[in-house]
């Protein structure tokens, strides 16, 4: 296993689309294997996706376990991961591995519902709320070249969208 | 012009107020680009019709930009500090707290909650705060995002008090999600 070199903006390569995975194989499961270390060495970082260290295919990896008190699946390794259904809004805060020093708030749906592959290739799906679905909303935006900062909103948006109620 | 000497890694706060109108930044900041200035990190608000501009520069001494940006504050009728900082860039702290107030508008509100975040230790990272509903019957509201060490416990409790005036006050933690 290794720790794997993590892209950062403004590299190019963050803004590639990824293809899905097609081959279930040995190469697959050494790969997750490094990408799980990497995203486990990157500081506090709960999740990441196969683009961030230069592999432009559907993969992505998500583990808040280390987060109390929230409903969470563990450590999800998920292989063309496809939201199916989604949910209300949030806004929390995020940052990437791939985007150091820079913080900002993320609109991100509250519940979704997705489906994916495992490392062998089955099929299942998954229902998720809260920090775990704002995880992985964040990690599948990587997967279609998306970063947290395309969908960052004003600090003073809250006090605006209290105008908007009035 | 010949460019100015660069105060290499020489940061400047640079303060503009005055009436709002179109093109102050514009014109603000294409002076300091003409002059070979670098800017870093900025915080520009229209708050009540005026248009305040906090905004860190590099690149000139405080005479070299005070003569790039004075004839621009001059035209525009705005009023215009240049301040040495002793800040750097990257060195962001991460707020884990946002304390969220909001109720009918009297004197005291941002002394008292204030004073309860500086009591617990609680450094303000940004504040944002406005006055809504009518001339008659404003409400207050302000937004504070900080770094509290000892968490939000501490000042949920503290801040009871308050809520009894007749205040809402929300406490919730921050968790930068990091992906």
């Amino acid at each position: 296993m290794a720790v794997l070199e993590v892209l950062q903006y403004p590299d190019p390569r963050l803004k590639q689309v990824s293809v899905p995975v097609v081959a279930f194989d040995a190469t697959l499961q050494a790969f997750l294997a490094d990408l799980e270390e990497t995203m486990r060495a990157g500081p506090g970082s709960v999740g990441i996706a196969a683009p961030q260290v230069g592999i432009f295919q559907r993969i992505i990896i998500v583990d808040v376990s280390s987060k109390p008190g929230i409903r969470q699946h563990g450590c999800l390794r998920l292989v063309n991961p496809e939201i199916l259904h989604q949910e209300g809004e949030v806004k929390g805060r995020e940052g990437c591995m791939s985007v150091p020093d820079y913080t900002g708030n993320v609109l991100r749906a509250r519940n979704i519902r997705l489906r994916a592959q495992d490392i062998e290739g089955q099929w299942c799906e998954v229902d998720c709320e809260g920090y775990e679905a704002r995880a992985l909303q964040h990690e599948i935006d990587h997967l279609d070249g998306q970063l947290f900062l395309d969908r960052i909103v004003s600090p003073r948006h809250d006090l605006f969208r209290r105008k908007v109620y009035r | 012009m010949s460019a100015p000497a660069n105060q290499n890694g020489r940061w400047y706060m640079l303060t503009v107020v005055g009436a709002d109108r179109p093109g102050i930044v514009a014109k603000l900041t294409d002076a300091l680009y003409r002059g070979g200035c670098n800017l870093g990190e900025a915080s520009m608000v229209r708050l009540g019709e005026n248009f305040s501009v906090m905004l860190m520069v590099e690149g000139a001494d405080a005479a070299v930009l005070e003569r790039l940006v004075k004839p621009v504050t001059d035209a525009l009728r705005l009023r215009l500090h240049i301040d040495p900082i002793q800040g750097r860039l990257h060195h962001h702290q991460e707020p884990n707290v946002q304390v969220t107030v909001y109720g009918a508008d009297r004197p005291g509100i941002v002394a008292q909650v204030t004073g309860v975040l500086a009591d617990a230790g609680c450094n303000i990272l940004d504040l944002n705060s406005d006055v809504g509903g009518s001339a008659e019957r404003p409400i207050y509201i302000m937004i504070i995002d900080g770094y509290a060490p000892a968490g939000m416990a501490a000042i949920g409790h503290a801040l009871e008090p308050l809520r009894r005036d007749g205040i809402e006050v929300r406490v919730s933690g921050l968790d930068t999600l990091i992906g």
